[in-house]
């Protein structure tokens, strides 16, 4: 074993300078995400999605003259916001990364974007922070993010009671930052469209007795109860006591509720409830899923957003002919939005190409990117029903 | 006059049938927690876990029986597993007793070293529990789900507000009575039950009158065992079982326990129903009773909630605090802690 890991000591030492002096023309991107803590089940589907797009480009041969793009790993471990930022410094001092694809969660990301992207001038593409404060996130121009802000989730579920009629709602949250952001929101959202929001009161998860909880909803009333918490969690305790006291019937689910867990739960129960969860109607996510194959899970949540990330930060170095964070921050944005020909996975090398002639792309991707506001996706939302026990798609919005 | 009534369905229903099934299980896991005290003289952290324990094993022969085909129709098939899991708990806290308690009882340890040892054998139980039916939610309960359900009720009378009686907030009442009377018969009433008061009462004493210690302490643990087996599938049935969340039993136990005086049985149920019922009225938003009772033109605004459901662990000890402060051995004297 000691042989064997001096051999290898030995072989990358003499491999380090021997490749980057053939590869002069190398280009590094850090992949910043929790490779352990809450969400390591996840965290390798998205680096794989990322690493998709790299080899892609690679593989073409088109970017900058023939540059090559390597990824290179670091751990955010999406709770421990001083080993976050560590390591983002180390991928910047140590590896002189031009990029960051990441970080994952919402804490880590505004905490390496503070103290680490913005100091060093260095741009980061989040695939999965959805918290609405990273919005208001003092970036320089350089933070963007291809998972829509919860803000945007708010708006939406505003959208969908309104069009329905639904104008007194109670509204439940897990007690979270998800729970917390979404929920704040979503009532801001909905009083300024002229519903009312009777109450707001967070539950904890993992409580056995949610009966004061629901008490306290039913008397202030409402024609729904709008769920913001998780279905394997407290949410379901939430929905299982509302029903048993009869206190309400129908309910709004945001994405935490969505799943077959709460069809398998409460089946007909619930009938004629919404809600809403992030999906696109897209070509974008059928190619996606088509060009990942066994290389990514492309169904695992926010692989599609990871693989626009870093294609969009590759597809702004082109348009800026340059791969420093400095010039081609200005174009991620361009490269993103209308106009220009649309772009879907598997097409990069085709926009690399049209990019490298002056034209103009619109970045489609795997889930229809359109940067907005300060950097991030507006993204497009399914809306849902519950009918005869069965989630059933309304449209998509 | 039908606004009285809507009021007062309200509360039956949001308030007094949910905190009396809540509060009968806080009480049966109390009454668990003060017989330790009052005869072991330790605080026994493991509690919760046994009863998860407890309900884990009733809930495995449950499945069995289910698989089957036998049941009790509209009871949950639950209940007859119940004796089978018992059993089990039973075996454990003697095993459990045996290789751990007495060792330090022998060497006559302090009670704060029982009380660590208990917070070790916690920890067993707890991965225990979770080796053999895992950390995640199983639902077990059958049977019929409704006594009343709230549509049937407002059908029945016509009347705005629901009253709904689920089977298993039934079962659990009228179980923890049962369970109440026999213990305290079993305490007043027999050679064994009196043997038993006497050693909490004065150890010493006792043993020169001619009790035997081990079978009172094996004696105790098997009621301990029934108590928390009993307790933790009443729980399981109306709530759902999830280790976790009897973890987290453990809190508004020791407050019941401590609030009704630890070591006196009936402080333990009292303060189980104090605990729940001020858990819930406490947090209970009174709008809806005030607009029914309040002419029109007094309605209220805002919420009449006196705080945030957010503090309802809080209030479980709000309670302890006051009692430890102005009654330290609890409303029913029990002993001081």
């Amino acid at each position: 074993m000691k042989k064997l890991l001096l051999a290898s000591a030995a072989t990358a030492l003499l491999a380090g300078p021997g490749l980057a002096a053939s590869h002069s023309n190398e280009i590094k991107i850090g992949v910043l995400l929790g490779f352990t803590g809450p969400i390591e089940s996840l965290t390798p589907s998205i680096a794989a999605g990322a690493e998709l797009a790299m080899t892609e480009v690679n593989e073409s041969g088109l970017l900058l003259d023939g540059a090559t793009v390597t990824p290179v790993r670091g751990d955010s471990t999406c709770v421990d916001a001083s080993a976050a930022t560590a390591v983002a410094e180390r991928q910047i001092t140590d590896d002189g990364i031009k990029g960051i694809m990441g970080a994952d969660c919402s804490g880590v990301t505004g905490a390496v974007l503070a103290n680490v992207a913005v100091p060093n001038g260095i741009v980061m593409i989040s695939p999965s922070a959805t918290s609405p404060a990273l919005s208001e996130a003092e970036d320089n121009g350089l933070f963007f993010r291809t998972a829509p802000s919860d803000a945007r989730q708010g708006e939406v579920m505003a959208d969908v009671l309104m069009e329905q009629g639904v104008k007194e709602v109670a509204v439940t949250y897990t007690n979270n930052d998800y729970g917390k952001g979404l929920a704040d929101a979503f009532q801001a959202a909905f009083e300024k469209a002229g519903g009312k929001v009777t109450i707001s009161a967070a539950h904890e998860d993992g409580k056995g007795d949610y009966s004061a909880e629901v008490g306290a909803l039913d008397s202030a009333g409402g024609e729904r109860l709008v769920v913001v918490g998780y279905v394997d969690q407290g949410g379901s305790g939430i929905v299982r006591a509302a029903l048993d006291a009869g206190a309400f019937d129908t309910f709004h689910f945001p994405d935490g509720m969505i799943g077959d867990a709460l069809t398998e739960k409460f089946g007909d129960e619930i009938e004629g409830s919404s809600g809403q969860l992030p999906g696109t109607d897209s070509p974008g996510g059928d190619k996606f899923k088509e060009l990942a194959g066994d290389a990514a899970d492309a169904s695992s949540p926010f692989t599609p957003e990871a693989y626009d990330a870093a294609a969009l930060m590759m597809l702004a170095m082109q348009a800026a002919g340059s791969a420093e964070p400095g010039d081609y921050k200005d174009k991620i944005e361009m490269v993103a939005n209308a106009p220009g020909e649309q772009i879907f996975p598997g097409e990069l090398a085709k926009a690399l190409e049209i990019l490298k002639n002056g034209g103009d792309i619109d970045y489609v991707g795997a889930t229809a990117v359109e940067l907005i506001g300060p950097g991030e996706s507006a993204g497009s939302y399914r809306e849902i029903t519950i009918k005869d026990g069965k989630i059933e798609t309304v449209k998509y919005r | 006059m039908s606004d009285i009534l809507n009021a007062l369905v309200a509360i039956t229903n949001f308030i007094l049938i949910p905190a009396t099934a809540y509060g009968s299980q806080l009480a049966l896991g109390a009454l668990g927690v003060t017989l330790i005290y009052g005869i072991l003289r330790f605080s026994n952290f493991a509690h919760g876990d046994t009863m998860a324990f407890g309900a884990m094993s009733t809930i495995l022969v449950t499945w069995w029986l289910q698989s089957q085909g036998i049941g009790l129709g509209p009871l949950p098939t639950a209940l007859l597993a119940l004796p089978a899991g018992v059993a089990a708990t039973v075996l454990l806290v003697l095993v459990t007793d045996r290789t751990v308690y007495r060792f330090y009882r022998r060497a006559k340890a302090k009670p704060v070293f029982l009380v660590i040892v208990s917070m070790g054998v916690m920890f067993v139980y707890n991965g225990l529990v979770r080796f053999i039916i895992g950390p995640d939610d199983q639902n077990f309960a059958d049977g019929a789900r409704f006594l009343i359900s709230a549509r049937d009720f407002k059908q029945m009378t016509g009347l705005d507000e629901g009253l709904a009686i689920r089977s298993s907030q039934a079962i659990t009442i009228v179980t923890a009575v049962i369970v109440v009377a026999f213990l305290f018969w079993f305490l007043e009433r027999t050679r064994t039950g009196k043997s038993m008061r006497a050693f909490s009462d004065n150890e010493d004493l006792a043993l020169l009158s001619g009790i035997n210690p081990e079978r009172v302490v094996m004696l105790t643990w098997v009621l301990v065992a029934a108590l928390a087996t009993i307790a933790g599938v009443l729980y399981g049935l109306d709530k759902s079982f999830k280790p976790f969340t009897y973890f987290q039993l453990l809190l508004p136990i020791f407050a019941a326990a401590i609030v009704g005086g630890l070591g006196s049985p009936l402080g333990a149920i009292a303060g189980g129903f104090i605990i729940a019922f001020s858990e819930v009225a406490i947090t209970y938003a009174f709008k809806k009773v005030a607009g029914y009772l309040l002419p029109e033109a007094w309605e209220p605004d805002g919420l009449v909630q006196l705080l945030s459901t957010d503090y309802k662990f809080a209030v479980s000890f709000v309670i302890l605090v006051i009692v430890l402060l102005f009654r330290p051995t609890g409303l029913f004297r029990g002993k001081a802690v």
